[in-house]
């Protein structure tokens, strides 16, 4: 009684969880199929699964040259690098200081850090910063610096971290040996800490591959500068302009031919995520653990 | 006197070494010090905007005090009910169905024997992801009037009429929050999964001896274990129930005018203020009464969670 009790939830639950599963990867399923259907089939008879006439003339489009995605593919790869790399960098060093023993003045620093989690000026004030303060309208800095390169979150996870699974000794005997604190961070507590320093540099090079917000706020003029997903959203927006608009612009449909078609479109949103599904088994792992170390606090 | 005079100097002394000794800590704190003093310090004096009628000529600090006259407006027009009733519906929302659903997939998880378990959690963790851009994308493929999935092959073969999905507003709560759910649940159920892994596992043979059923253990053991951390990540998401998801609200409704009323929230008012409309003031008004409120509602649901459990409290 007791296994076929068993068997009857293995069963349920194997049903429950195909679904679901389904419910996750079908939608993409779907774009990727719609990127590989001719341009006139998707128009015609709308997205399918199982399209009339395939094509991969979408793709030979993208990857011609004189074309802006392999630019803004361009732009999202060194921005992803670059704001990993900076953002690691600060997160680690200012935990590190955290997580200190003894450190005078320890307790406002602890606090400086509390408090950009709690309150925020909010995007008007932070705007008008980044863009009277520091002009960073329109140049590379609007993608890489606002929001993104250091977080209060990140900060206090990684100086949990730091704080509790190295033993004091062997930072002490190094400084015996006459070790610099910065050869101490570098040496010992970083090669210590990789499981935490793999997760927040992933949490941050997803932040940074999937942002679209700093580049749809601050670049107005400079679309030599978008991202991948700055093209991709610009798109939508010049679709609803067009549609919103369509009596009042004369010669709509001639606009409507410089918007890549439907297929290209898909296209191109496919080339967006692959770099996410690619590493994505390599990184789950890690993914998973950094949320369970997060625990309550994500 | 002389005595206590030596200390004095001592101490100093004390200090500064203490300090030189911890000075290469002061200099590794610095980027960090000085990105947070940037990004999220020097635009706290601009909260003064929502005071003030913003003139571009006259700069934040030249502009003309106006008092509580932003706030008034504010409230005078139908939009701030409209914001604020939006943002918190949702999140209640949110909260309700995120809850019942990660619960449910953690617990059928924990329970799986077979080779699929790493399979499915892989799967429902993807869409989380992905960014809002392209999950726009992918909503359109379904939803487009014309040539989305919905309409064009799941409605034709029911026989039903097209649905004009991004101009009718009724069917967009749902949508919200089966967009949020379908991205989230995977992520949600990862810290209740491993709750659950962590719970002790003679209980359940103790259990099973005592001819407790499967629905038995699940609901007299793993729910009563997990309703600290249901109660703790409930108030952590009660905390933030003013602040919503940019991206979900603009990008999956595709900034949709008709669809306002009911995809409108206190983030998107802000952000169509000061870009879209140039209406600067008003949107630094919402903008302080959501950093308020949010303040007041974080810091009142960390005391509570201090309360049952000091580890998981967030200061």
């Amino acid at each position: 009684m007791r296994t076929s009790e068993e068997k009857r939830f293995q069963l349920i639950g194997n049903i429950v969880m195909i679904i679901l599963s389904a419910t996750a990867l079908l939608p993409m399923l779907l774009l990727v199929i719609s990127s590989f259907t001719d341009n006139d089939t998707l128009v015609q008879n709308g997205y399918s699964f199982f399209p009339a006439k395939l094509s991969i003339a979408a793709y030979t489009y993208i990857f011609s040259s004189g074309n802006s995605v392999i630019q803004a593919y361009g732009v999202s790869i060194v921005l992803t690098v670059v704001g990993t790399t900076c953002s690691l960098v600060i997160t680690t060093l200012l935990a590190y200081a955290l997580a200190k023993k003894g450190l005078p003045g320890k307790g406002f620093l602890n606090f400086y850090v509390v408090f950009t989690m709690l309150f925020n000026g909010g995007l008007v004030p932070t705007y008008i910063n980044y863009t009277n303060t520091f002009n960073i309208k329109n140049t590379f800095w609007a993608l890489l610096v606002p929001s993104l390169l250091a977080n209060g979150f990140n900060i206090m996870l990684m100086k949990s971290y730091f704080v509790s699974p190295i033993p004091d000794e062997i930072e002490e005997a190094a400084f015996i040996d006459g070790a610099s604190e910065f050869t101490v961070f570098s040496k010992i507590v970083i090669p210590l800490s990789k499981p935490i320093v793999a997760t927040i540099g992933l949490f941050a090079g997803i932040a940074y591959w999937n942002d679209w917000q700093n580049g749809y706020i601050y670049l107005t003029t400079r679309t030599d500068l978008y991202s991948i997903q700055n093209l991709l959203n610009r798109m939508i927006q010049n679709i609803q302009f067009l549609t919103q608009n369509s009596t009042s612009v004369g010669n709509s449909s001639v606009a409507l031919s410089t918007i890549p078609s439907v297929s290209v479109r898909m296209a191109m949103a496919v080339v967006g995520v692959i770099p996410i599904v690619v590493v994505y088994p390599f990184i789950q792992n890690n993914f998973v653990k950094g949320i369970t170390l997060g625990g309550v606090k994500g | 006197m002389s005595a206590a005079k030596s200390t004095a100097v001592t101490g100093k002394k004390k200090r500064w070494v203490k300090f030189k000794r911890f000075l290469p800590v002061y200099l590794m704190a610095l980027p960090g010090v000085v990105y947070l003093f940037i990004n999220n310090y020097m635009p706290l004096p601009g909260l003064v905007l929502a005071f003030k009628n913003y003139s571009a000529r006259k700069g934040i600090f030249g502009s003309d005090w106006v008092g509580l006259e932003n706030f008034k407006y504010l409230f005078s027009t139908s939009d701030a009910f409209i914001i604020t009733r939006n943002t918190i519906c949702y999140n209640v929302a949110f909260i309700v169905v995120n809850l019942v659903c990660a619960v449910a997939v953690a617990i059928i998880l924990s329970e799986m024997t077979g080779k699929g378990k790493k399979f499915y959690q892989s799967a429902i963790l993807l869409p989380y992801l992905i960014s809002y851009v392209i999950i726009s994308y992918l909503v359109f493929a379904f939803l487009s009037t014309e040539n989305g999935f919905i309409n064009n092959t799941i409605l034709k073969a029911l026989g039903i009429e097209s649905i004009s999905w991004y101009t009718e507003k009724k069917y967009w709560p749902f949508i919200l929050v089966f967009v949020n759910t379908w991205r989230c649940v995977g992520y949600n159920c990862i810290i209740y999964l491993s709750t659950i892994l962590g719970l002790h596992r003679p209980y359940y043979e103790a259990a099973a001896i005592d001819g407790a059923t499967k629905w038995q253990q699940i609901t007299k053991i793993t729910i009563p274990m997990l309703r600290p951390t249901m109660i703790m990540l409930t108030l952590m998401a009660v905390g933030r129930i003013f602040y919503s998801d940019f991206g979900l609200f603009y990008q999956v409704p595709r900034n949709s005018g008709t669809l306002l009323s009911v995809t409108n929230t206190i983030d998107t008012y802000v952000y169509r203020g000061l870009l879209e409309l140039g209406d600067i003031s008003m949107s630094a008004a919402a903008g302080v009464y959501q950093s308020l409120v949010g303040f007041v509602l974080v810091l009142g649901a960390n005391t509570l969670v201090r309360k049952i459990d000091k580890d998981s409290a967030l200061f």
